[in-house]
């Protein structure tokens, strides 16, 4: 088991290590993902049920806002 | 609506036309590169020729780069459910989120796996194992776009749920009929084969670009001859199910296939319009010609919408008035109602649902019953409920119409594209053709604005609905401020401007490279 795991990691790092425009890729994802989810998600895409507790406060808050 | 909740949905609209748009800029190309490639390795694992084995490496290395830059820009559109939409993303339930959570799954797991196996795993697998990760990767996300597909047709067509008027949300009570919507089936092939179709464009154009700097010829020649033929087969599907997507839309979207034409009027045996230039500020019921001018062939929509060169096709006054049949959510034939109709029973499905959480505060069970009986009567027409008046049913008929007419004629451009690309390519004249290698360069944008334009038509046809019939954007847009979705539009925007020109940048730098040499 360990044998195989062993040969999974070695297949990725030497994956990794042989990349070459490959590199410049990952710094973009990585780039995109933190923008996404440490800048975007956080500080700009709140969720707008998120203040409502529980799953019958928010059906509550949408019913009013679809009947009023 | 009033002023500031047209400029909320407006912004929040614009905010999501531009994130989805974005998103399908890479999604295309990923869907016919992975099965290109996985053809051309096909061919060299049964060959044993080096030469293909350089060439899949090379638009392998391409379709990375598109991969990689595009992967989780879907993301977005998530975030922006939660946050601008709201009211829809509550409304929906379960049946949005679970296409969308399979999609997940599956991308997460040939992400992870098959997909490094396909750019790691050269001399590192057997090549048999290294051909199976290819076709699962271009197979798998093909597969993953069927489920973005389903949940998207859901809200085109809204079939197998049930509203529950004690929490608002839609359940989902028959998978299948989500699933086998017919509506869903030819958007997933229409829209995979317009991927195919682009992505072979793609392998045309930039080998034209090697022709025609005299550079790596039988790699372009080679990649040509394979991408043209793909590509051909691919369009003709295309449009096959174009002509299916235009009977499901003639069936459940009548108002969509009227903007689309720009016909105000129908009839039986209405022609369908080639090229023609809409005036401006026509509106409906106002008696004046649509057209300025019009090349139309006769009979045409009557045969595409019905399959009968006389057969009836509404226009967009005929549905305001209710002289129109549809297909309803649950697959009946039925006859129209009248806007105005639609919007009282609409607004009586609203108070009803505000009676019954009135009723259940009470604990009175029998109004309780009553006023679910109302909502099922009239559930079919709740979104018509938050209209003020018909023409707010009627979708933006330019966007709509010059849409539908650029994505033909440029589909129609594409196809001789194609056939060009094939016969010079197997008759061995492709390179002394410099005139159709400027050409097939430059249909490589020509096919990009088609495949966008085809969404185009796809959403701004459905407007006001974010679920037909039942939500229009109005009612399913949060309580946020106009100005905070703008602030969110523009860096999104900047975001977006950063990504593309790092991908556009490091495509041309590796395709100035071109493939390994033997």
């Amino acid at each position: 088991m360990s044998h195989w795991i062993k040969r999974v990691y070695l297949f990725y790092l030497d994956g990794f290590k042989s990349m070459t425009v490959g590199k410049t890729l990952w710094v973009i994802i990585i780039a995109k993902l933190v923008v996404m989810f440490l800048i975007l998600k956080i500080f700009f895409f709140k969720d707008a049920l998120a203040d409502y507790k529980s799953p019958a406060d928010k059906s509550r808050h949408v019913i009013e806002q679809l009947t009023q | 609506m009033n002023t500031l909740l047209t400029a909320l949905v407006d912004w929040s609209r614009l905010q999501f036309a531009l994130t989805a748009m974005f998103h399908w800029c890479f999604v295309p190309l990923t869907l016919g590169l992975g099965i290109l490639v996985a053809i051309m390795e096909t061919i060299y694992v049964r060959t044993g020729n080096e030469f293909w084995k350089r060439t899949v490496k090379f638009w392998m290395k391409l379709f990375g780069i598109n991969f990689a830059i595009g992967v989780a820009t879907g993301l977005i559109l998530e975030f922006e459910f939660g946050t601008n939409w709201s009211n829809y993303s509550w409304f929906v339930g379960d049946i949005f989120g679970a296409p969308l959570a399979i999609e997940g799954i599956f991308a997460f797991f040939l992400e992870t796996t098959f997909l490094a196996v396909m750019f790691f795993g050269w001399n590192k697998v057997g090549k048999g194992f290294h051909l199976l990760s290819t076709w699962l990767v271009a197979i798998g996300t093909n597969l993953s776009a069927l489920w973005i597909l389903i949940a998207n047709s859901w809200m085109q067509y809204p079939a197998g749920m049930y509203f529950n008027p004690e929490t608002a949300r839609n359940e989902m009570v028959d998978i299948w009929a989500v699933v086998f919507s017919p509506v869903a089936m030819n958007k997933f092939t229409h829209t995979v084969f317009s991927g195919f179709t682009l992505a072979a464009v793609f392998m045309i154009g930039v080998s034209a670009w090697y022709l025609i700097k005299k550079r790596d010829q039988e790699f372009a020649i080679r990649s040509t001859k394979l991408a043209a033929l793909f590509g051909l087969v691919s369009a003709l599907l295309l449009v096959y199910t174009g002509d299916g997507s235009a009977v499901q839309v003639a069936q459940k979207q009548p108002m969509k296939l009227a903007a689309m034409e720009g016909l105000y009027r129908g009839g039986n045996g209405v022609a369908i319009t080639g090229i023609g230039v809409l005036k401006c500020d026509k509106k409906p019921m106002d008696g004046k010609d649509p057209m300025w001018f019009n090349l139309s062939v006769p009979k045409g929509l009557s045969w595409l919408a019905t399959g009968n060169i006389n057969g009836y096709v509404a226009g967009i006054e005929d549905i305001i008035e209710g002289n129109f049949q549809y297909v309803d959510r649950n697959g009946q034939q039925r006859q129209g109602l009248p806007m105005k109709e639609r919007m009282t029973r609409g607004k009586l499905a609203i108070a009803a649902l505000g009676d019954y959480q009135q009723a259940k505060k009470q604990s009175d069970t029998e109004a309780m019953l009553e006023a679910k009986t109302v909502l099922e009567e009239n559930f079919d027409h709740f979104g018509y409920g938050y209209l003020n008046k018909p023409e707010e049913a009627v979708p933006h008929i330019g966007l709509t119409f010059y849409t539908f007419h650029l994505m033909v004629l440029l589909g129609g451009f594409i196809i001789l594209v194609l056939i060009g690309s094939l016969w010079w390519s197997y008759r061995g004249r492709l390179e002394k053709q410099r005139w159709f290698l400027y050409v097939s360069m430059w249909s490589i944008l020509l096919v990009y604005i088609a495949s966008q334009a085809g969404w185009i038509v796809a959403e701004v046809g459905r407007q006001p609905w974010t679920i037909q019939d039942l939500l229009p954007a109005s009612a399913a847009v949060s309580g946020v401020s106009a100005g905070t979705v703008q602030t969110t539009f523009f860096i999104f925007l900047t975001l977006i401007g950063t990504l593309l020109i790092a991908e556009i940048s490091i495509m041309i730098k590796q395709i100035n490279k071109g493939p390994e040499k033997s």
